[in-house]
């Protein structure tokens, strides 16, 4: 059942002194959804991400994330996401299997429990020739598969995914979405902003922030009915900067 | 005043960066180095700007050699790197402030030149570089470059991270750059860009892989390929991954690209067989190949 809400947002706002740079959205996504978070650079999507994974303060409004409320109970937010962030997040001069013992043990995972998560990784990423290269030394798409694993050990409920994708090739980029895809198939739900248009038509639905307020949010093939064009990058180019 | 490489290696200790890398970039041509990240694209910018000697080889820039003119190539071209090198403490406009100080120049100088670009993130103007979103650093790390009116330009990854209408945007601009007779060479993973550019060098592990206009490119994409869709997506993928004809199935929007292994492929033999997967919602249409699929292919070698 897709019905449960996992995140409730109302009227959240993060001002810096006059500048709203989130003003007052509102939204639910559902369990074992996969959400698109589009925006133009600069709309406010870090800045909404990083209130909802409880490790910035909103100046108002609500949020509720599996449960829990963004204001009273950052930590335990925080036990129950992933979070990738836009920039790279894990440590360049450890090797794979460090990396993932440290965010295993970072995560509270049993010794045991991180030598078998870690095994199945290693397997499924087909890293598992490579588990004692240094992370720093490796492609970026692996690097950002790697670290979607990471973010996935201690079984979060929802994996926040701020532009996973930015800069990988073709292939590899494909890849990470075949993971997303399966980790949104066994009920984790996936809250994910790329700038890549093509995703954004695999995502069940998508919002579009513009000027930190959302000016979207439906299925890909209903914004496409509803702005009457083909493609998703067109509803973009509609919206995001009201050009033509 | 185009680029001319030949023959050019780059190792890091024992790891091979690129190899025999050879390729010219006429004047005023805006020319797109396309490959992944790890590929050598940044090996190649770093060695034509002379921050990296190579171990082979030999290049010129605007005519001048990358290892006896390091001096005077160094204030000829503008070089974007990848992962911006903006001061994070300065403020917008103290950073282009900065890199028209350094150039002997002013903002007001050379501002026609910017204007596009700069006036989109003008309105931050005293907003500290590190407080900027992502796209927004890009935006000023490109006003930094051109500042000095560049004759050559080399942009690393200038648009990885920047959304689809400031890409857009950004894209007009360096048309216009390069119709001042400009020489640009730029370096993406967004394939699409790769098809605005004059001519293409896709670039894998190191190595050239092929070098020509983009539609010839594309033209020689070696198989007839469908857009195939279901209602669920994922289990599609699975499904095609494991159907023994397949040559290629790939993501791409809201369809998935399709190539068979046979010579004589049928629609109907496989719309059957997906519907025997438990699929519904099946639809199968002959589309054509984009830059995306013809990369794909190369690299799958
Ligand atoms: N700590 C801060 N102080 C002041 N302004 C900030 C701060 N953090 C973010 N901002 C501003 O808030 C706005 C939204 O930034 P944010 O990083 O959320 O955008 P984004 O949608 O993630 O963009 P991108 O796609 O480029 O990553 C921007 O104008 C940014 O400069
Ligand atoms: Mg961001």
């Amino acid at each position: 059942m897709k019905n449960e809400n996992v995140i409730e947002v109302e009227n959240l706002t993060k001002a810096f002194g006059a500048f709203k740079a989130v003003n007052a959205i509102s939204f639910e996504v559902k369990k074992g959804e996969i959400f698109g978070f589009l925006g133009a650079n600069g709309a406010g999507k870090t800045t909404a991400i990083k209130m909802l994974i409880g490790i910035s303060h909103p100046t108002s409004g609500k949020a509720k994330v599996v449960d829990f409320d963004v204001y009273t109970q950052p930590e335990a937010i925080k036990r129950n996401i992933g979070y990738m962030s836009q920039r790279f997040a894990l440590y360049d001069d450890l090797t794979v299997q460090e990396n993932i013992n440290f965010f295993g043990g970072i995560y509270g995972l049993s010794r045991k429990a991180i030598r078998q998560k870690s095994k199945d990784s290693l397997v499924e990423l087909g890293m598992h020739e490579i588990s004692s290269k240094l992370v720093g030394s490796l492609p970026l798409g692996w690097k950002q598969k790697l670290s979607f694993s990471v973010a996935l050990l201690h079984e979060p409920k929802i994996v926040f995914l701020d532009e996973p994708t930015g800069g990988v090739d073709p292939i590899t980029r494909r890849q990470f979405w075949e993971m997303i895809y399966k980790a949104a198939d066994q009920g984790t739900t996936i809250f994910v902003t790329t700038h890549y248009m093509d995703e954004a038509e695999y995502c069940d639905r998508v919002s579009i922030m513009v000027e930190g307020k959302i000016e979207a949010l439906d299925t890909p093939k209903n914004l496409k009915q509803q702005f009457k064009v083909a493609s998703m990058n067109e509803v973009f180019l509609k919206l995001a900067r009201n050009i033509e | 005043m185009g680029i001319s490489l030949s023959n050019i290696d780059k190792s890091y200790k024992k790891q091979i960066a690129v190899r025999n890398i050879t390729f010219d970039v006429n004047p005023g041509e805006l020319f797109g180095l396309i490959g992944p990240d790890g590929a050598g694209k940044t090996t190649i910018f770093r060695i034509l700007t002379t921050l990296l000697l190579p171990d082979n080889g030999k290049a010129t820039v605007a005519g001048l050699d990358i290892i006896k003119d390091y001096k005077a190539i160094r204030n000829s071209v503008g070089y974007m790197p990848g992962r911006f090198s903006l001061y994070q403490d300065l403020t917008v406009e103290e950073n282009l402030n900065f890199f028209a100080t350094i150039f002997g120049t002013t903002i007001a100088e050379n501002y026609d030149l910017i204007k596009d670009i700069y006036e989109q993130i003008a309105p931050f103007k005293d907003r500290r570089a590190g407080k900027l979103s992502g796209g927004m650093k890009q935006k000023l790390a490109l006003s930094c470059a051109l500042i000095h009116k560049p004759k050559v330009l080399f942009l690393d990854e200038p648009t990885t991270g920047v959304d689809p209408v400031s890409r857009k945007e950004f894209w007009e601009m360096l048309k216009r750059l390069q119709k001042r007779g400009i020489t640009i060479l730029v370096s993406t993973p967004y394939m699409d860009e790769a098809a605005l550019c004059d001519r293409i060098a896709l670039i894998q592990d190191g190595e050239i892989l092929a070098i020509d206009m983009p539609q010839a490119v594309v033209n020689k994409f070696p198989k007839d390929i469908y857009n195939v869709k279901a209602d669920n997506m994922y289990k599609l993928i699975q499904t095609l991954q494991r159907y023994e004809h397949t040559y290629s199935v790939f993501p791409f929007g809201e369809f998935v690209h399709y190539t068979d292994k046979r010579v004589i492929f049928k629609t109907a033999e496989l719309q059957q067989h997906l519907e025997s997967s438990g699929l519904n919602g099946i639809t199968i249409a002959p589309t054509h190949a984009d830059i995306e699929d013809a990369f794909m292919e190369l690299a799958k070698k």
